[in-house]
């Protein structure tokens, strides 16, 4: 490529001097802090502190609750990211497919993404409640013995529930944009040469959606680390004995329930590199196989 | 403004303006703010402004960002678990006793009923925190289920393992729990007289151990264990209110919670119920001793005028006169912290007319033993939720009792090990 050299003139670096001092203010600042207060011990009032170098590390790793945790949460990251993007995925389709009151189905299943993480988990705490919930005495009623209260499984089950049925809806507007955009044309040439519906979506359509797909990937990825913490503290607030705390959830208690501020810090700051090692993955190895 | 002022002349100086952040919503906030109202219009001196800050632990968080900031309220209510990060921080309160004392007031320890005097108190007894609302467990029970079963409320957990499948029968689920730390660890160990950590409960260090893994609460959680497996016992989660709402839907015949809950209950529950004592293991203490309280107190944050403090003296005031506090009592339900107090209710009538009302202040004045001041724990906050963990581990199973109370020890001690480096 020919490189097309401009007198450098300094005016475009101060147009984006404000944009950077407001990430320095609202981000890297913070995260600095952050990597600060990790290295030290220090009473909650800021009174008295000591730097112990790795100390807050190494007891994060010793703590069976925190490996607990993290491994619960990638688990239920998984089952909730490729959960909702299937689900969402289907009726995609469908909608896509349906031609008549295709507005109202559409406008049905978009409506769950004005409820906020926090709402729907009431809602789901309602549901499940075992004094009042329809969905306790369902599903006690087909034989299986759920107890939210009590059951580790039982919980993670209906929180990663939860948490897919609040993601469904933003999956699906963007699914069905995608599918929309794809041209006719293409369509119908598919359909000429190849007969199998399943076959014609899985190497035409879902391939021609693979951008969109990627995108939702790590958006949902995002959603189920940080976003599901509403869901989480208003159902199970991380229980029982622990089942469903995500590492947020377990950062808020230590940090801002139990006023262990270097110990929170530690952990808020592996969780971030946590994430930005899965979205570094997520870039360099899953976006090689998506053609814009 | 200040040339308007002026034709007042000097007598109409300025009020002292100090705030005060709590952790009391709904019916509670409506009670404090009208103590507050009442106390702005009862002199001129002070003018306090309570704020609303949210739930216990929001209301501490937002204390101790504020606190961080320098932009501190004078007075912050802050709860039992949360008393040791507060009075072990070098210098971040002003010594409830010491203020008083020094602004004027003057300051009795022994005006204070028993059970509240010594809580949020130093190893010397100095108290560094004024009780405000003071709550202590008690047994409510269903009486249309007691008397259908044809039982009576148990004293002794041994005469609840006598009535428990009665009360079955009846179709009754008999007993469910609110908050078992609390309750079935806390209060159970100063109910009978045992030491729930080394260095006098907490209160001589912060450099101290758990005694949670005894024979005894080891020996309470299997029987519990045993009564959730034969029916005996509701476990609604750990949720407070959903056990709460398993009594008041008359599921369960009995219900474990605060006397603190009274006021609400008799609102929701539309049955007749009774209240008394927590029970005991008779085989573990013969005469059991008083609980001691849950709830929260009232601290002065440090760093503020000497005038500010002399105006916080006269609001800590007014809130322990006898009339404050029996109105506060009769309208939420928690314990009047006062002798002078629990008398005016009793000059009162107030308990011929709702004698459930006192079986709190009852227990409470239970006589005391070596074992029943409380307790003094740095990131209890953390234990109280490593105990929950374990608890429902050892109730679905997951775990044995050993096992359990083995991981609430070591990680319990753990805890207590990061707060002691990090406060010393």
């Amino acid at each position: 490529m020919k490189r097309v050299q401009f007198e450098r003139s300094p005016i475009p670096y101060l147009f984006l001097l404000p944009q950077i001092g407001i990430i320095f203010v609202f981000f890297l600042w913070p995260a600095l802090q952050a990597v600060y207060q990790s290295f030290l011990l220090e009473d909650a009032f800021g009174l008295s502190s000591q730097f112990v170098w790795f100390r807050n590390y190494e007891d994060m790793v010793l703590d069976r609750d925190w490996v607990r945790s993290a491994v619960f949460t990638l688990v239920f990251s998984a089952i909730v990211a490729f959960g909702s993007l299937g689900v969402a995925l289907l009726l995609a389709v469908k909608a896509n497919e349906a031609i008549h009151g295709a507005t109202t189905y559409k406008t049905l299943l978009i409506w769950a993404y004005a409820v906020a993480p926090a709402v729907a988990g009431l809602i789901g705490h309602v549901l499940f409640n075992p004094l009042v919930g329809d969905l306790h005495f369902l599903l006690n009623g087909l034989g299986w013995d759920f107890d939210r209260g009590t059951d580790g499984l039982d919980a993670a089950f209906m929180v990663s529930l939860i948490a897919i049925w609040k993601q469904v809806s933003v999956n699906f507007i963007f699914f069905l944009a995608g599918l929309q955009s794809i041209p006719k044309s293409v369509q119908e040439a598919a359909v000429l040469d190849c007969r199998s519906p399943e076959k014609r979506f899985w190497t035409i359509t879902f391939p021609l959606l693979a951008p969109t797909t990627f995108f939702l990937l790590v958006i949902n990825i995002t959603y189920a680390f940080f976003e599901t913490f509403g869901i989480i503290d208003v159902t199970t607030r991380g229980g029982p004995g622990g089942a469903t705390n995500t590492l947020v959830y377990k950062v808020y208690k230590d940090g801002f329930l139990g006023a262990d501020l270097g110990g929170s810090s530690a952990q808020s700051v592996v969780l971030l590199l946590m994430v930005l090692a899965l979205t570094v993955f997520q870039f360099r190895f899953v976006e090689r196989k998506v053609h814009y | 403004m200040a040339a308007g002022m002026g034709f007042m002349g000097t007598a109409q100086a300025e009020p002292t303006e100090i705030t005060f952040w709590h952790a009391m919503g709904g019916r509670l906030g409506e009670v404090v703010d009208e103590m507050t109202a009442e106390f702005n219009a009862s002199q001129s001196d002070v003018k306090l402004t309570s704020i609303y800050k949210g739930g216990y632990e929001d209301t501490m968080t937002a204390g101790i960002a504020a606190f961080r900031a320098g932009e501190h309220p004078h007075i912050i209510q802050v709860f039992d678990a949360g008393a040791a990060t507060i009075i072990n921080a070098p210098g971040a309160v002003y010594p409830v006793a010491d203020l008083l004392k020094e602004h004027g007031v003057g300051f009795d320890v022994e005006a204070y009923i028993p059970g509240v005097r010594y809580f949020y108190a130093d190893s010397d007894g100095k108290m560094i925190g004024m009780p405000f609302n003071s709550s202590t467990p008690l047994l409510y029970f269903n009486k249309e289920a007691l008397a259908k079963a044809g039982v009576e409320a148990p004293k002794t957990w041994e005469d609840f393992e006598a009535i428990a499948p009665k009360l079955v029968e009846a179709g009754y689920v008999p007993l469910s729990q609110s908050h078992s730390p609390w309750i079935f660890s806390e209060n159970f160990h100063s109910r009978h007289n045992l030491q729930m950590a080394t260095a006098n409960n907490g209160f001589d260090s912060t450099d101290v151990d758990i005694l949670y893994n005894n024979e005894h609460l080891k020996g309470h959680w299997a029987k519990v264990k045993g009564w959730l497996d034969k029916g005996w016992y509701g476990y609604y989660g750990r949720g407070w209110g959903e056990n709460q709402d398993a009594f008041v839907q008359g599921k369960t015949a009995m219900w474990l919670g605060s006397s603190g809950s009274f006021g609400g209950l008799r609102k929701s529950a539309e049955f007749d119920f009774g209240t008394t004592y927590l029970p005991y293991w008779q085989s573990i203490i013969e005469e059991p001793k008083g609980t001691f309280i849950g709830g929260a107190a009232l601290f002065a944050f440090s760093g503020h005028d000497d005038d500010e403090y002399k105006a916080v003296a006269k609001f800590f005031e007014y809130m322990t006169k006898p009339e404050t506090q029996f109105f506060w009592h009769k309208e939420t339900g928690y314990v009047p912290i006062t002798t002078g107090a629990y008398d005016l209710a009793k000059k009162a009538g107030y308990y011929n007319e709702a004698p459930d009302a006192e079986v709190g202040i009852l227990q409470l004045s239970q006589p005391g033993g070596e074992w029943t001041k409380g307790y003094r724990l740095g990131y209890y906050v953390q234990i109280r939720e490593v105990m929950y963990k374990n608890y429902e581990q050892l109730l679905n199973g997951e775990a044995s009792v050993d096992e359990a109370f083995q991981a609430i020890e070591s990680e319990s001690n753990e805890l207590l090990d990061r707060f002691h480096d990090t406060y010393n």
